[in-house]
């Protein structure tokens, strides 16, 4: 049996078409939050597989990826205030304004490499936080409403329901996607460089132009989930572009499994699911889930994929976090 | 556009980029050194002034005030470096921006709990709110006291650095901290020493701010992210190098937010000198971060010339 071979796939199968029936369940018990509530699990996983590309394909440590979840909100909720409602025009600006952002950014941060690298993505996220704050016009630092969903060709993602539906067929041609770009020359080249710059630089790679783009193409993805989150939440406000959205994106990638296809999917379920229990639990659930993303950090880094996939049949394939870590401080 | 608006816009941006440098000079060493990436930084600070507000006002003494923040600092800095820190050396830098991520997470909630949301307010003792008259304007004595305080720092970390047996230790362990450890230096202990002189004076900087800024939850991330760029451009690593990136940026952001939609309103039009003139002005430091990067990736200032 063929997916017997490769569980992973199986089970991704599976759990996207369980899913799919999410609305049918929470109409039938009468469960709007619930509806919501996994819209916004499917949306930031986008964002999370978004971020992994740069992240976990490329070794970028980006803390700076709110900034295209904030210009793809933005992008829903400017057009929308000037009456425009076309959906494929909304997406054309979002994929636009990344893709040029995300050139832009990339192409000065990339001139770095480790910590400055980070600091400096985290200050260009910084930068377009504090622009949108002080663009008064645009809601300042309140933000503002998007008076009309977006319209694609008639469908219009007016409903939590009708967003969550565009988000998880979207989170599913792009996992589909990932797993291709993954075994791709694009993909190898940048899981090399990772590993070993300067080996991949000696083949004769330009490994800088690999890394721009997987930077450039995970800052459109990520700005695609920024448009969904503005048609969830009617809303579009500088706080999306906080640096604590990005630290949220790299903690779910990091607990589902860097490098990984489907970890950041799984850690995106993970992170909001502790985050709604705790909230449960007490107000003060960041001081407990603080300690918990600290306590992950020195656990290492395998994430859950790395660890269910340890019990699995590729061991072989599966990433061992501390020898890239010997291979990378050898380089 | 008169000429003590200027130097009264120029002294409050030297007195920004000096508290910038109290933060700045402990995190370049624990990033060029230790190369490690301490996000938690801000929180330090933010500890350092919630100690002033609570033991400054209970007290009613200012210095009992900022050495309550210096020692929880140093305190919290060790505690910190022992309990976790020292366990991330070794680690690639993205554990540590997870770890010090959740420390961020954690301190600013503990404060939010044991505090509450709101803002907390500090006084000046009498002798501190007044104002000094200089060159026929006056200038508030206590932004006076952050400047002294900055540059005594800035002259004691150059002195600390450059002329002292541990600051040559501190160099020599920049450079190859394997090789200082085998020359029989207790590295280890000599980090943790660092880091917890670094906490100290993110703490300093906190009870410096206090007075001028709100003591709240959450306060220490948005100075923390201006201090990485002060970092970036002065060079990781180099404390003068963050000493003049400090002073660049202070006066650079200061002079762009009171200039800069001034003077676009004489070239532009009205309603876009508006629009744009605070939207500029406040991304000019990382405009400035992004061209100093494109020039020298390095920073004005490196620690090394070559690595």
């Amino acid at each position: 049996m063929d997916f017997l071979r490769q569980p992973n796939k199986f089970i991704a199968a599976l759990f996207f078409f369980a899913l799919a029936f999410i609305p049918t369940i929470a109409v039938a018990i009468d469960d709007n939050f619930l509806i919501v509530f996994l819209a916004r699990v499917v949306i930031y996983a986008i964002a999370a597989t978004a971020l992994n590309i740069a992240l976990g394909f490329g070794g970028l440590v980006s803390l700076g990826h709110a900034l295209f979840i904030g210009l793809g909100m933005y992008s829903v909720a400017l057009p929308a205030n000037l009456g425009i409602t076309d959906g494929w025009i909304q997406l054309a600006i979002c994929i636009f304004s990344c893709a040029l952002v995300g050139a832009v950014t990339g192409a000065v941060s990339l001139r770095t490499s480790g910590i400055a690298f980070i600091m400096i993505t985290l200050a260009f996220a910084q930068m377009g936080y504090f622009v949108f704050v002080s663009l008064k016009q645009f809601g300042g630092d309140d933000g503002m409403a998007v008076v009309a969903a977006s319209d694609f060709f008639g469908f219009k993602l007016s409903t939590a329901t009708s967003v969550y539906y565009c988000a998880l067929s979207l989170l599913f041609v792009l996992t589909v996607w990932i797993d291709k770009l993954r075994q791709s020359p694009f993909g190898m080249t940048l899981r090399a460089g990772r590993q070993n710059a300067r080996r991949v630089s000696s083949v004769g790679l330009a490994l800088r132009n690999y890394q721009l783009t997987a930077y450039v193409l995970s800052a459109v993805v990520c700005g695609l989930a920024g448009m969904l989150l503005a048609n969830l939440s009617a809303y579009a406000s500088p706080s999306s572009m906080s640096w604590v959205v990005s630290g949220d994106l790299i903690v779910m990638v990091v607990l589902g499994g860097m490098g990984t296809v489907l970890g950041p999917i799984a850690g995106a379920f993970l992170f909001l699911g502790i985050e709604e229990i705790l909230k449960a639990f007490t107000d003060n659930w960041m001081a407990i889930f603080g300690l918990l993303i600290v306590a992950i950090a020195m656990l290492g880094k395998a994430g859950v994929v790395g660890w269910l996939e340890s019990f699995g049949q590729n061991k072989s394939l599966q990433m061992n976090p501390d020898a890239m870590v010997e291979t990378r401080e050898s380089a | 556009m008169t000429t003590s608006l200027l130097l009264a816009q120029l002294l409050n941006g030297l007195q920004y980029g000096v508290l910038l440098f109290l933060l700045a000079a402990g995190l370049t060493l624990v990033f060029g050194i230790m190369s490690f990436v301490n996000l938690a930084h801000g929180s330090l600070y933010m500890l350092g002034a919630y100690a002033f507000a609570v033991v400054g006002t209970q007290t009613d003494s200012f210095l009992l005030g900022v050495l309550a923040a210096v020692v929880t600092g140093v305190v919290v800095g060790f505690v910190l470096e022992k309990v976790a820190v020292s366990k991330l050396y070794q680690r690639d830098h993205l554990d540590h921006v997870l770890a010090t991520f959740g420390l961020v997470m954690f301190f600013n909630e503990v404060v939010r709990m044991i505090w509450g949301p709101q803002a907390v307010f500090v006084s000046l003792p009498e002798y501190l709110s007044g104002t000094i008259e200089i060159f026929g304007f006056s200038y508030p004595t206590y932004r006076f006291l952050i400047i002294a305080v900055g540059l005594l720092v800035a002259i004691g970390s150059q002195w600390l650095i450059h002329k002292t047996r541990v600051g040559m230790l501190i160099r020599a362990g920049s450079v190859n901290p394997s090789m200082v450890g085998a020359l029989g230096v207790n590295i280890r202990f000599l980090n943790a020493m660092l880091f917890a002189l670094g906490a100290a004076l993110a703490a300093l900087a906190g009870a410096m701010a206090g007075p001028i800024l709100s003591v709240q939850s959450g306060m220490g991330e948005p100075v923390l992210i201006t201090t990485l760029v002060v970092i970036v451009i002065g060079g990781i690593g180099s404390v003068h190098g963050a000493l003049y990136a400090s002073l660049i940026v202070g006066v650079a952001d200061t002079l762009g937010r009171s200039y800069l939609p001034m003077f676009l309103r004489q070239v532009a039009d009205r309603d876009i000198a508006n629009a744009a003139g605070p939207a500029l002005a406040s991304m000019l430091i990382y405009l400035l971060m992004a061209i100093i990067l494109v020039v020298r990736p390095q920073g004005l200032f490196p620690a090394h010339k070559e690595k």
